[in-house]
């Protein structure tokens, strides 16, 4: 994407092409248009939050921070990542080998079912969770007997981002193996490899910065998720809060500085984020152009 | 290439399909079902009067109506942006770019309280609306506003890079014929990129339709006014209603898988067109 772009930016800077420049009152009307757009939409509310969480200096910031209830918040919001982000790597991982390398019935039915996810609302999917192991769920009564609570403690809230995060992994994986194919793995397996060497060995090279990508998106929305946390949580503060959840209390209590405190950590969670994406992209696109002016001298030579 | 007829020479079908249906199973599809069960508790008589409620049917409209109009507005300006990114040249560009996608990894519930406090009576543009006479938060405006942050990134990225893709050779020959400017642009980039402005609306509505952390803090949830459905399903469970949370969910989950279907077909087109 940004190597295409890279490319047109070329030939304009070089005088343009004739009849594909736009007037200059276009060209400026349009670019201030976009700007305030972006800036109203997108930058105010990061400055928002950054104003508010240090309007009371860095005492105010490190005291919202240091509140007990906030670090428990945050190891809840960090398990909840560490166990659903390496499951659904694996899981993510698996399902793009088997689509990607074999041919078999069903296959496009199944990626949809991997991507139901995203299309559930998130108050919905927390409701799944509420319906099987709620009190009055269907193995409510079960697991009371047992004495093994799920909802309103912390199995609720892991299970919930787990559901929510099911498709990160995978759909960056799947096209990206797709596109690939299977002939180096199958060479390296005509050279004598076994399967897992040549998944080792040649996969994981070919997808490293999918998988990447893939995992860093899964993670930003396992330590954000709300509306399905939300409702399995139970708002136990200090016990089943994680960190958009008590955010959301404090709000609402008109703790503005602690609220935004607590948000500003998430904020720079996803703006470091962005950065390893474009880095990503950045890459990828830099090696593509590589590969294109290779090619380009192998041809002019030839 | 002979795709299908080659024996399968890689291994590992077994283990990872395997895998993968069990985990979707136990995750995904398990969960899914007991929703359509519990429904299956309900008559439908019941379930009709459930979900045609008078503050059922406000929470779809005013749902629906907003999505709608956020993704209308994201569709005008999204496109803008994607046509100033791709083709203009301005300091800062590639960080307006980066941040295209801020959406996708910024918290709900960040993006809820940021949003409610700018707008709010007295915040930095609830001040400035408020003398205009615009009351955005806590307001019907208040839904929209949410709704085209989250949804964002959508248009833009679906447009993007079938514009860096066209070529421009046929910009030059439009022109050459002695077709001004704006009459290319008309008819020729735009029925170009028609099929991913559509694509990109589509996927736009729909992920408004779902949404819930970012809009409950400016909405204000005040029933038949300013309460989406997600929330109406929120607050029937916290009432241990589960019959009537599960009705208004299926109705909504239904909703969404319309759009698959419909952002299914649109993709279909658009990379059709770019053929």
């Amino acid at each position: 994407m940004a190597g295409a772009a890279g490319h047109f930016g070329g030939t304009n800077k070089a005088g343009g092409r004739v009849g594909t420049r736009d007037p200059r009152w276009m060209r400026w009307g349009l670019t201030m248009v976009a700007v305030v757009f972006l800036a109203v939409m997108l930058i105010l509310p990061l400055v928002i939050v950054f104003a508010t969480a240090f309007s009371k200096g860095w005492a105010g910031f490190a005291a919202a921070i240091a509140e007990s209830e906030s670090w428990s918040a945050i190891k809840l919001t960090l398990l909840a990542a560490v166990v659903s982000v390496p499951l659904n790597l694996v899981f993510g991982v698996a399902a793009a080998w088997a689509i990607s390398k074999f041919e078999f019935r069903g296959k496009n039915l199944l990626i949809t079912v991997i991507d139901l996810p995203f299309s559930v609302s998130p108050i919905i999917a927390g409701m799944l969770f509420v319906l099987l192991f709620g009190a009055h769920g269907w193995l409510g009564p079960w697991l009371a007997a047992r004495d093994i609570k799920i909802i309103f403690a912390v199995p609720g809230i892991v299970l919930a981002t787990v559901f929510v995060t099911v498709p990160f992994v995978a759909r960056e994986l799947i096209p990206l193996m797709q596109a690939q194919g299977r002939e180096e793995e199958e060479a390296a397996l005509s050279l004598g490899a076994s399967g897992w060497q040549a998944f080792f060995r040649v996969t994981i090279p070919n997808i490293k910065w999918g998988l990447i990508y893939g995992v860093i998106l899964c993670n930003a929305r396992a330590l954000g998720e709300f509306g399905a946390v939300s409702v399995v949580s139970g708002h136990i503060q200090g016990v089943t809060n994680t960190m958009p959840l008590q955010i959301e209390i404090l709000y609402n209590e008109y703790k503005f500085v602690p609220a935004f405190a607590m948000a500003s950590l998430l904020v720079l969670m996803a703006l470091l984020t962005l950065v390893v994406k474009h880095g990503i992209e950045w890459r990828a696109a830099r090696s593509h152009a590589q590969t294109v002016d290779e090619t380009v001298g192998v041809a002019a030579t030839a | 290439m002979a795709r299908g007829k080659r024996h399968r020479v890689l291994p590992g079908f077994g283990l990872t399909c395997g895998y993968t249906l069990t985990y979707l199973g136990l995750v995904v599809l398990i969960p899914l079902a007991t929703l359509f069960l519990k429904t299956s508790s309900l008559t439908w008589v019941q379930f009709w009067t459930t979900v045609t409620s008078e503050r059922a049917l406000f929470a779809y409209k005013l749902t629906i109506g907003a999505s709608f109009l956020a993704a209308l507005v994201n569709s005008v300006f999204g496109l803008i942006v994607a046509w100033v990114l791709v083709r203009y040249r301005f300091p800062g560009r590639a960080i307006l770019d980066a941040l295209v996608d801020l959406p996708f990894a910024l918290p709900t519930a960040v993006a809820g309280i940021s949003l409610c406090a700018l707008y709010a009576p007295g915040g930095w543009l609830g001040g400035i609306l408020q003398k205009a006479g615009v009351q955005v938060a806590y307001a019907p405006l208040g839904v929209v506003i949410a709704m085209v942050f989250v949804s964002l990134p959508f248009v833009v990225r679906t447009v993007q890079p079938v514009l860096a893709d066209l070529d421009q050779e046929v910009e030059e020959a439009s022109a050459s014929l002695g077709a001004r400017r704006w009459q290319t642009l008309r008819r020729v980039v735009f029925p170009s990129v028609l099929p991913s402005l559509l694509t990109g609306l589509a996927l736009a509505f729909g992920r408004s339709l779902g949404e819930f952390g970012s809009i409950v803090f400016i909405s204000g949830n005040m029933p038949g006014r300013t309460e989406i459905a997600s929330l109406l399903i929120l607050t029937r469970l916290e009432e241990f209603d589960y019959a009537g949370a599960t009705a208004i969910a299926v109705v909504m989950l239904g909703m969404s898988f319309g759009m698959i279907f419909v952002i299914n077909v649109l993709q279909t087109w658009s990379r059709r067109g770019a053929v």
